[in-house]
């Protein structure tokens, strides 16, 4: 069987049919990862008990001649932010390098009830801190399309794994781009449901109002397929909405002839690189052909958006990682004698450098009499950025942006600038403060053969309309 | 005691002291505020945890509807205002007990605020201000001592991480120690009547920390406060405080400052110590908690819970001054818990006579509890048996003499009324009524001018007679028997 661009539906009826097993399936891509990831450096640990058990299940189903549910049988993998019982989790980060949970994400957990093998967990910028995969603590992810390039970050091993055949699909997160960005950059399909839209329980947190758990996937429609078994209310997440889901999948086929796209000035400005422009300008001539109205709107606080992101989701996560201490698991530094020595050596030790550098900044931004003047301001940044949206959202169905400003970059080009690699997130961290769905989809290479993302925004739980948008133009791509 | 420090009774008269107090109390929910984990106190360490308490990576809090209806219920007793939304808020500190390195708390908008109790001072009833009333998780606990490498390690059980607390601040309006000592009094007395908490200080399910200052007499500006803390009886808050009032007006007396600081009571010494100030120099980092979403109690929600709000002491004291015809005093203590006065109405309305049943609570159990020094809870006779008497009483088949006799029987044998009763062999008074009538008979002989008085006119002799008679009978007449023959034969 050709397991490149295996799609979710290509490999389920093929178990399903008995063309292939499962388990001959999860066999050879374990056996691809044994052959390309070492150049590559995608998974972190592999699941393989877990994943033949629920592989023989899926066979033993297809045997008896029972339907398959959605994902029966699909290899998949996820991302090392999320928990997994029994599956070492360290989030890319040497304080968890010991770390077993005894729980399962939501996401995962339902991932594998509609029958998905979880191959493994996926290599992450540590604590999902970056915009290149290069700040993993244990090694980086190499660009399957350039070995040479970063995958982008942070969920930089899952885009790696779909894009390099390692897995059908991947689930990755995203707190200020983490999906799109690497999506982008890869050459995949990266969807970012609304906030409240999947659980986040299990998913250790880095901004816990920013983060989001979604697909990395081949095509559109795959994404559609994960993020139906994924969507929908969890009690164990107060955060998760109560909010219907739809039939994401019955919603693709809908025409998006009439349907308003806007074109907002506030990302085609300074810094967008001349071809990445050229090709989001021809997506948006092929949508316009395809019977969308392109509307322009305005989005004017778009400015604000990166420095009130690094003031949010660093104070939130001054907070979040305050729990690795190395008091009851994780890393714990040596010949310490006293309590603060043992916290001080522990977190030294076991963080990584862009780590320390936000506890630090968020723990700044958090403090006594600077908490007006930053996070307070910055979370007013957030309900106008909000505002912008909604306006826009009253006047077109969609936003249309690119994802990145570049095409991805060598490997330890801006590793000593941590601002330009702020920055590399522009156009996709505005999504996450306003908590809107955001999809990247392939939209052509630069000259150099480098993947190039179109970025999809929607209203507030309209994934359907984004995915349907994404799904046209890949079709007539 | 305290070893105050010695400071002339005319210095201490110039100062005033000014004392708010912060009183932590653990709900009575079954399970965790934030998880489903067991609350029960004393099960094995580390037994009543999961993700969510243990706080490990990824699990996320969801907030317990009853310990919102319990913090409610309070928040009304307490006469707080309740807001229809509230928000929790993380407090960030590192500490090993505190497994997420932040405590769910609430802080700029809590729960509840503006609320007050009525204290009795000397000087009168008293208002005390509470300021504000919100829900928090309790940390676990640190054990430094009990285990065989106690002097290298420190052992943590958090079996007590995520256990639901409301924090309840005061205004700065309590004056004196002894105030405190009735504020927290009055405040326990009416969380129990709720029922959302057991308030037991030993398992410490009531905590109190203490804010106090001094200012000259007539200042209107708060002297510089400290914090008492590690106080674990109401007994050693009011030591705590005496001590602490007494230092602060030594030190300004002898011309020096107050350090704003945070200082441990030490029962033992009776002093009290500043922390090393490393120890106190925190900056929390409040900020809202993004796991939980807004708190809203609406009104149909709010209207829900209270309706299983309980009468309150206060109101239940005056109602049984009026109804029962009690003193204040007794009131008091007949409704000193919820379950007594619970006891004591419900006995009372299945007795005959409802007030009878008070007076012998009143006349007869009081002084014998207070001789032998027992609480009310701990009395031999319980209501039930104190009704059965009184039953007996109004019937006629005891005297009040041998009721008495019976209770102090009951106190000798520890032992419930009717029990005793039975092992007395149902003793009843005499209605032979032929003795009687002799007795009577001999009264009225031996008293011929009263006799002619009744008879010209002048009736109310008959509780004269019946006084001799009863006194002749030693008691045992009954004496609405003896009221009764005696109207016939002074009729003549």
């Amino acid at each position: 069987m050709e397991i490149k661009s295996l799609t979710i539906d290509a490999a389920r009826a093929a178990i399903q049919n008995c063309t292939i097993t499962a388990t001959a399936l999860a066999g050879s891509l374990y056996a691809k990862i044994a052959t390309d990831d070492p150049q590559i450096g995608a998974y972190l640990t592999l699941s393989k008990e877990r994943a033949l058990a629920k592989a023989a299940e899926m066979d033993a189903l297809a045997a008896k001649g029972e339907k398959l549910p959605p994902l029966g049988g699909v290899p998949v993998g996820v991302k090392d932010v999320m928990a997994t019982r029994g599956v070492r989790t360290t989030a890319g980060s040497k304080i968890l390098g010991n770390y077993i949970p005894p729980y399962d994400c939501t996401a995962v957990a339902r991932l594998e009830a509609a029958g998905a093998v979880v191959l493994g967990k996926l290599n992450c910028d540590e604590f999902a801190m970056g915009s290149s995969n290069e700040n993993s603590a244990w090694h980086p992810v190499h660009n399957p399309r350039d070995l040479s390039r970063v995958p982008g970050g942070s969920s930089g091993g899952s885009a790696a794994a779909v894009a390099a055949d390692m897995a059908v699909a991947a689930l990755g997160s995203d707190t200020g781009g983490s999906i799109r960005q690497p999506a982008s950059f890869c050459g995949v399909v990266g969807l970012m449901p609304t906030y409240g839209r999947v659980s986040r329980y299990g998913l250790i947190a880095f901004a816990s109002s920013l983060d989001h758990i979604g697909p990395l996937t081949k095509t559109v429609k795959d994404a559609a397929i994960v993020l139906q078994v994924i969507a929908g209310r969890d009690p164990m997440d107060s955060t998760s909405a109560a909010v219907a889901v739809p039939d994401y999948r019955g919603e693709l086929e809908k025409p998006v002839r009439g349907l308003k796209i806007g074109m907002a000035k506030e990302y085609f400005g300074e810094g967008l690189d001349r071809e990445v422009r050229a090709a989001i300008e021809a997506a948006i001539e092929k949508l316009a052909k395809l019977g969308c109205e392109v509307v322009p709107v305005s989005l004017p606080h778009t400015q604000y958006a990166v420095p009130a992101y690094y003031i949010v989701a660093t104070a939130e996560a001054s907070s979040n990682l305050a729990r690795f201490d190395g008091v009851r698991y994780g890393y714990r530094a040596d010949g310490v004698r006293t309590l603060s020595e043992m916290y001080r050596r522990s977190r030294d030790q076991g963080f990584g450098t862009e780590v320390k550098r936000r506890i630090m900044l968020g723990t700044y931004a958090l403090s006594a009499g600077y908490y007006d003047a930053y996070y307070l301001k910055a979370q007013r940044v957030r309900t106008l950025l909000t505002r912008d949206f909604e306006e826009a959202f009253q006047k077109v169905d969609a936003i249309v942006t690119p994802t990145s400003p570049t095409a991805a970059f060598k490997l330890g080009e801006k590793v000593d600038d941590p601002l330009a690699m702020y920055l590399a997130d522009i156009y996709t961290v505005t999504a996450d403060l306003a908590g809107i769905p955001g999809i990247s989809v392939p939209c052509g290479e630069t000259r150099e053969k480098l993947p190039i993302g179109l970025q999809i925004l929607g209203r507030h739980f309209d994934e359907a309309t984004i995915l349907r948008i994404a799904h046209a133009y890949e079709q007539a791509h | 005691m305290a070893t105050t420090p010695d400071i002339s009774v005319a210095a201490r008269a110039r100062y005033e002291p000014v004392i708010g107090l912060e009183v932590h109390v653990q709900l009575l929910t079954a399970t965790k505020i934030f998880c489903s984990c067991s609350t029960r106190f004393g099960n094995p360490p580390n037994t009543n945890v999961c993700p969510v308490c243990l706080g490990l990576p990824g699990a996320l809090p969801v907030l317990n509807r009853k310990a919102v209806e319990f913090a409610v219920l309070a928040a009304a007793a307490l006469n707080c205002r309740i807001h229809e939304t509230s928000i929790f808020a993380r407090k960030n500190y590192f500490y090993p007990d505190l497994p997420k390195g932040y405590q769910i708390s609430q802080y700029d908008k809590p729960l509840a605020e503006f609320g007050g109790i009525e204290i009795k001072t000397a000087g009168g009833v008293k208002k005390i201000g509470i300021t504000r009333l919100h829900l928090e998780e309790d940390a676990g606990k640190s054990l430094h001592e009990g285990f065989p490498d106690s002097a290298e390690t420190t052992a943590i059980d958090l079996n007590r991480s995520g256990v639901p607390l409301i924090e309840i601040v005061s205004e700065p309006d309590i004056s004196s120690p002894d105030e405190a000592h009735e504020y927290l009094t009055r405040l326990k007395e009416i969380i129990l009547y709720t029922g959302v908490s057991d308030c037991n200080m030993e398992e410490g399910s009531l905590r109190c920390d203490a804010n106090v200052s001094v200012r000259p007499r007539g200042q209107k500006e708060f002297g510089t406060k400290t914090e008492v803390k590690n106080v674990n009886s109401f007994r050693f808050i009011r030591e705590a405080l005496q001590y602490e009032i007494g230092r602060h007006i030594g030190v300004l007396e002898s011309g020096g400052v107050i350090t704003q600081e945070t200082r441990l009571y030490n029962a033992n010494e009776g002093k009290t110590y500043g922390m090393r100030s490393k120890e106190q120099a925190h900056d929390y980092r409040y900020f809202p908690e993004p796991d939980l979403l807004p708190l809203v109690v609406d009104a149909k929600w709010k209207a829900e819970i209270l309706r299983n709000l309980p009468e309150l002491p206060e109101a239940r004291r005056q109602r049984m001054v009026a109804e029962y015809g009690v003193t204040d005093y007794d009131a008091g203590v007949l409704t000193a818990s919820r379950a007594l006065a619970d006891q004591f109405e419900a006995a009372a309305k299945a007795a005959k006579n409802p007030k009878r049943v008070a007076n012998l609570v009143q006349g007869e159990l009081m002084g014998r509890l207070k001789a032998k020094g027992l609480e009310i809870e701990q009395s031999p006779i319980s209501m039930q048996g104190v009704a059965a008497s009184a039953d007996l009483v109004e019937s006629g088949a005891i005297s009040g003499k041998m009721l008495k006799d019976l209770y102090d029987l009951c106190f000798e044998r520890g032992k419930d009324f009717p029990a005793v009763y039975e092992e007395a062999g149902r003793p009843e008074q005499s209605r032979d009524t032929s003795a009687l009538e002799k007795t009577i008979d001999e009264v009225i002989a031996a008293n011929p001018k009263q006799l002619e008085q009744y008879r010209a006119g002048k009736t109310t002799l008959i509780g004269f007679f019946v006084g001799q008679v009863m006194k002749a009978s030693k008691g045992q007449a009954n004496p609405q028997l003896v009221n009764e023959l005696l109207t016939k034969k002074l009729g003549g």
